[in-house]
């Protein structure tokens, strides 16, 4: 037992120092925003999962032009929504269904009046390169007996899977693919599980089949637009932003026609576009 | 309240403590009593899910055993389906990940039992077998429940594993943790309540009825 005690306290001394220098690293950022350009600092981004790739994109341009700092997390619209709900620190929120931005403004808990409608999403239905199913010949080829699992975003609470279950059901084909779903998260696992091989096809977001992740490893069919309500996709400015100047900064960047461009080149279309 | 999902936890926990403590009691007898040099590689194997977060099991079941690899052709061959987004890739994912809250407990318990009662079942002429299963196992049973318990228990409350491989089929793969979580991405938070009231009750009232009957029962490291 005794010789133990030696090199346990070796061990801990060891693990000691490893956390304060952790905890040293940890501190940097957020005395960072200070040093940087006192202008903005840094602005703290909640995305949809549908923007992981197009959003690295933007906030690449916006801190270019601004010296602005851009911290994006990006997962479920729903989760984002209960998080901010209940205080998390950030700035702005990218949401994939626009209910979710009103409902934050209805409790207070977002600046009244700054819910703007910034893309519509739209769905493919998506297969590997590999795949013998041929996905130009739209939603028949899911009658396929072949296809064992087709991957969709949770409609329980997912915009992206409220949307294919919608398509499916106005296409007449629900019936025979329900037994057959495998629900992702959010829209990027659901990919997840068609780009593993796990699942043979899934209805996936554009914007995330059309990311360099993707793009090159399967094809892809539009779901027509006449087939599922237009997913509105919303961003609001979170009421208890620490940083609401770096916020409006970003979200006047977003309504610019340079932001437009990038969404519109990465798969969404612009809410202009559609409305008369 | 979703009961499926409950029954599917249920089920779930009681099938993974039943293959360990089936499984597990070989391998811990072996890690007790093997005098191997390099046994502590094996220690070292069984000990990894309590390191390792639950992302990585479940990036090598969706990738690693994917259908585009050669284990998970072969898997493929033989069941027809790739192990995610099934009950027996849940199953299979569980055991692993509560491996070593099976085999340490019950290895602990072995450890107790006194060398010089076993050495004499054997000069008095009992196989190894029945050594184990009259002298070795009542002698360390406190380790045997503990092990069973803890392995149903921490199925129940897996979550990382099941949310990477699931697929959220109802029935299938949606258990009680992923339900909890749907809701409150739903903002369901009414219903989410209940389901988590109700698991926190239920697994208050299992361990108090495991400590209330075996004081040491849950100790994972503790020699019971």
């Amino acid at each position: 037992m005794k010789r133990i005690h030696t090199p346990l306290s070796v061990t801990f001394a060891a693990l000691a120092g490893a956390a304060a220098l952790l905890a040293a690293h940890a501190t940097d950022p957020a005395s960072a925003p200070q040093s940087a350009k006192k202008s903005c600092g840094t602005v703290t981004v909640a995305a949809a999962s549908d923007l992981a790739y197009v959003m690295s994109e933007i906030a690449a341009t916006f801190e270019k032009a601004t010296g602005c700092k851009i911290r994006v997390s990006t997962g479920s619209s729903g989760n984002f929504l209960s998080q901010i709900e209940n205080g998390a620190p950030f700035d702005v929120f990218f949401s994939a269904d626009i209910d979710y931005p009103k409902k934050l403004e209805t409790e207070g808990l977002a600046a009244p009046g700054s819910t703007y409608l910034y893309a519509i999403g739209k769905i493919v239905l998506w297969v590997r390169n590999d795949s013998r199913l041929d996905v130009s010949k739209g939603f028949a080829v899911l009658r396929d007996p072949s296809i064992q699992k087709v991957a969709i975003a949770n409609p329980r609470h997912a915009p992206y899977g409220r949307a294919a279950v919608e398509a499916l059901r106005n296409a007449g084909v629900y019936d025979a693919v329900k037994e057959r779903f495998v629900l992702g998260e959010n829209i990027s696992q659901a990919a997840q599980f068609v780009e593993s091989g796990n699942a043979d096809t899934g209805i996936l977001a554009l914007s995330l089949v059309l990311s360099p992740g993707l793009k090159e490893k399967g094809r892809f069919w539009r779901v027509p637009e006449n087939l599922y309500a237009p997913i509105q996709q919303g961003v609001v400015l979170v009421r208890a932003s620490q940083n609401i100047q770096g916020a409006r900064a970003f979200l006047d960047y977003i309504k610019s026609p340079a932001a437009a461009a990038l969404l519109e080149r990465n798969g969404f279309m612009l809410p202009a576009k559609v409305k008369p | 309240m979703n009961w499926q999902a409950i029954a599917l936890s249920l089920k779930l926990a009681v099938s993974v403590a039943g293959i360990l403590l089936i499984s597990g009691l070989p391998i811990a007898y072996w890690v007790t009593f093997s005098r191997w040099r390099w046994k502590f590689l094996i220690e070292a194997v069984v000990a990894l899910p309590l390191v390792l977060p639950p992302t990585v099991l479940g990036y090598y079941i969706l990738v690693g055993l994917g259908p585009r690899t050669f284990p998970g052709k072969l898997w493929q061959s033989w069941f027809g389906h790739t192990l995610p987004f099934t009950f027996g890739g849940l199953l299979i994912a569980s055991v692993l990940y509560s491996l070593p809250f099976a085999v340490q407990p019950f290895s602990a318990g072995f450890e107790t039992v006194d060398r010089r009662l076993i050495e004499a079942s054997w000069t008095l002429g009992a196989s190894r077998l029945g050594t184990f299963f009259r002298v070795i196992l009542p002698l360390s049973a406190a380790g045997a429940i503990t092990g069973t318990v803890l392995s149903f228990a921490h199925t129940i409350g897996e979550f990382g594993v099941v949310l990477m491989v699931g697929g959220n089929i109802p029935g299938v793969t949606r258990t009680v943790s992923i339900d909890i979580y749907d809701q409150v991405q739903a903002a369901n938070y009414d219903a989410a309540n209940r389901t988590a009231l109700l698991l926190l009750l239920f697994s208050f009232l299992v361990l108090s009825a495991i400590y209330g009957t075996n004081r040491r029962a849950l100790s994972l490291w503790r020699k019971p």
